[in-house]
């Protein structure tokens, strides 16, 4: 877990354009504005941040879906360039939210295991077919579910299945976009398990998008927290939990509700909503619904600087309590 | 006497297969100025159970019950027209997605004042104060203005909110909610948990929660019924259903939530929830047991006494203590 990173962003940008209608002067959308960030084998980046914050953008950057506006991503030390993706995809994988939509209901489960290989490698009919009843046992399916459909399978099993798909060509990295947030919760904990297990006996790098606080939590070992578009909190996953640095991620953590009735608990009201990410107001993005803005903050962007657990805050919170590995 | 009584309530859907049994004998009370919640998994009925109540099932389904009583009010065999007067009115119901569930085609104020027309008779300036003021009430800012947009023109948080404007514009005595927040961020989520709370202390009204997040359960609901395959398996106070658990589905439901998990591997529940192909002839939940025996795979459970939390086990977790005592 301590060696080279696996894949590496510096600045990375995804602009949008958005037409501003007849006559009218089309405006850039900056879904995601400048992320830096390592990715190690063995070991789980989660993602956090509310809708339109850009983590879906950035899980399509990463796996090789849009190409990043600005900025450079390197994997295994070669950037990555549009040109060269239709190999680097091979090692780079996702698994997307909806494991109802996300898999072709007029093909069997074999067929669907089989077509990453048939399309990028030349393994003969055998060896595909061999490869793909192998993973079917690795996710925990049975072996009879090869010749079935997608229709006959609940969430959970579809969710495996998806997963089964994204590591028939190996991957190094494995990009889930809110894996479990469509199951419930008795198919949660199972699907969550089955993906440390992986984690462990492949030493699978994971990019973890979620707005799940507690699920975050569980699986993370460090921890990016978005608002529009930008990181404004990044650390290892106990500072930021414990000693969050960035008000937006104090009161996320307060807001989130915990499964421990009458636990003493200070929840931040943030008043407002996000802000249209059109018209992000200049300085801190998050100046208009904090609590501790001053004339600073409205005026001049925070950046994070390149300590271990760091945050894009003039005024951070949790600054006397040192915490654990601040130092590290 | 509670506010809401149901007693045996089933629902049946008829469907290209055969009928399909969505609730299944529920019970429920729910007192003046509670917050109940009623927690389960996708197809457990939770949602079912509260339509059947509203009576906005389709023509497919079948509901039968021993009673239904809301507010010394026979709903059961009420006529169309009578329920109608009731339900928007002291019976009101917030559903889960905002966006689909307002008109695109009207604004948020005619919408909020169609429902001071058709239940209080108000005149139009009246309707416009008050609108106004429903408005003021659920935190919406520049209500004047808001009045007259679109729902496309509102976010989620703000749509969500003009919903419980409307729903609590007649001043209900219930107020059902059905996954109000779970399309929602976590911080417009707290906003609106907040708001239903403080609704619920300065109107007095009863608050039914329906819900699959057992985080909000915790923090917003004072009782809790639990419900699994359209049965309810276990109710008990918020506090003690999360310290003592008596139905193992509860319990293991429990203790697959991550942040009460002691290691990496997190415990699980083996199996899925039964449908309408496969339902078990004893406990619904046997298959998925650990502590299940051939006494329940083959007989179905009596609900126990209240001291058991009403548990729908032959083995109710957590039961020495009181056994003995």
């Amino acid at each position: 877990m301590t060696d080279a990173p696996i894949m590496q962003a510096r600045d990375l940008q995804r602009h949008y354009d958005v037409s501003g209608g007849f006559l009218r002067k089309s405006r850039v959308l900056k879904a995601v504005a400048g992320l830096d960030f390592d990715v190690r084998a063995g070991a789980t980046l989660a993602v956090v941040g509310e809708s339109g914050c850009g983590k879906s953008t950035l899980a399509r950057m990463v796996s090789m879906i849009e190409e990043p506006t600005e900025g450079s991503l390197t994997l295994n030390g070669k950037p990555v360039v549009k040109a060269d993706w239709a190999d680097l995809r091979q090692s780079v994988q996702i698994v997307f939210q909806d494991p109802y939509g996300s898999l072709n209901p007029r093909q069997r489960i074999g067929t669907i295991l089989m077509e990453p290989l048939v399309i990028n490698t030349k393994l003969s009919r055998a060896e595909r077919e061999k490869k793909a009843r192998d993973m079917l046992g690795l996710v925990g399916l049975r072996p009879e579910h090869f010749d079935r459909y997608p229709h006959m399978f609940s969430g959970g099993q579809r969710q495996r299945i998806a997963i089964a798909r994204a590591l028939m060509l190996d991957p190094k990295v494995l990009v889930l976009d809110e894996p479990v947030s469509a199951l419930d919760l008795s198919i949660q904990s199972a699907i969550l398990n089955l993906l440390l297990e992986l984690q462990e006996r492949l030493q699978l790098a994971y990019v973890f998008i979620s707005h799940d606080l507690s699920v975050v939590r569980h699986i993370a070992d460090e921890v990016i927290v978005m608002y529009l578009g930008r990181a404004v909190e990044k650390g290892p996953k106990a500072d930021v939990f414990d000693a969050p640095f960035h008000p937006y991620t104090k009161a996320l953590l307060s807001a989130t509700p915990r499964a421990e009735p009458g636990a003493a608990k200070e929840r931040i009201k943030l008043s407002g909503e996000l802000p249209s990410p059109l018209s992000i107001p200049d300085g801190c993005p998050f100046a208009p619904r904090c609590w501790k803005a001053q004339a600073k903050c409205r005026a001049e962007l925070p950046l994070l600087n390149n300590e271990r657990h760091t945050a894009a805050c003039f005024f951070p919170e949790n600054q006397g309590t040192a915490s654990p590995s601040a130092d590290a | 006497m509670p506010l809401l009584r149901i007693r045996n309530l089933s629902v049946d859907f008829a469907t290209a297969s055969g009928a399909f049994r969505a609730v299944d004998a529920v019970d429920q009370d729910i007192d003046t100025g509670e917050i109940l919640a009623i927690v389960g998994e996708s197809g457990s009925g939770k949602s079912v159970s509260m339509l059947a109540l509203m009576g906005l099932l389709p023509w497919t389904a079948t509901v039968t019950a021993d009673e239904i009583t809301f507010d010394d009010r026979d709903l059961l065999n009420m006529d169309r027209r009578a329920r109608r007067r009731i339900v928007g009115n002291d019976l009101a119901m917030i559903f889960q997605e905002p966006m689909s569930s307002l008109n695109p085609c009207f604004t948020v104020g005619w919408q909020i004042k169609e429902a001071l027309r058709y239940h209080l008779r108000l005149g139009r300036a009246e309707r416009h104060a008050r609108a106004i003021e429903l408005f003021e009430q659920v935190g919406i800012p520049d209500p004047e203005k808001r009045l007259s947009a679109f729902p496309h023109q509102l976010s989620g948080g703000m749509n969500q909110r003009a919903m419980i404007a409307m729903a609590i514009a007649c001043k209900p005595k219930l107020l059902i909610a059905d996954e109000p927040t779970t399309a929602l961020d976590v911080t417009i989520q707290a906003q609106i948990l907040d708001l239903l709370a403080d609704l619920r202390r300065e109107t007095g009204m009863g608050l039914v929660l329906i819900t699959h997040d057992m985080g909000v359960v915790a923090e917003t609901a004072e009782r809790v019924s639990v419900q699994y395959a359209g049965q309810k398996v276990e109710e008990q106070a918020v506090g003690d259903l999360f310290n003592t658990p008596h139905h193992p589905y509860t319990g293991a439901l429990l203790d697959a939530l991550p942040e009460r998990a002691t290691e990496k591997m997190l415990p699980t529940i083996p199996g899925v929830v039964p449908g309408q192909f496969d339902r078990p002839a004893g406990c619904l939940f046997s298959p998925r047991c650990k502590f299940a025996d051939a006494k329940c795979k083959s007989t179905p459970p009596a609900p126990l006494g209240a001291d058991l939390g009403h548990a729908r086990c032959f083995y109710p977790l957590n039961a020495n203590e009181r056994v003995a005592s």
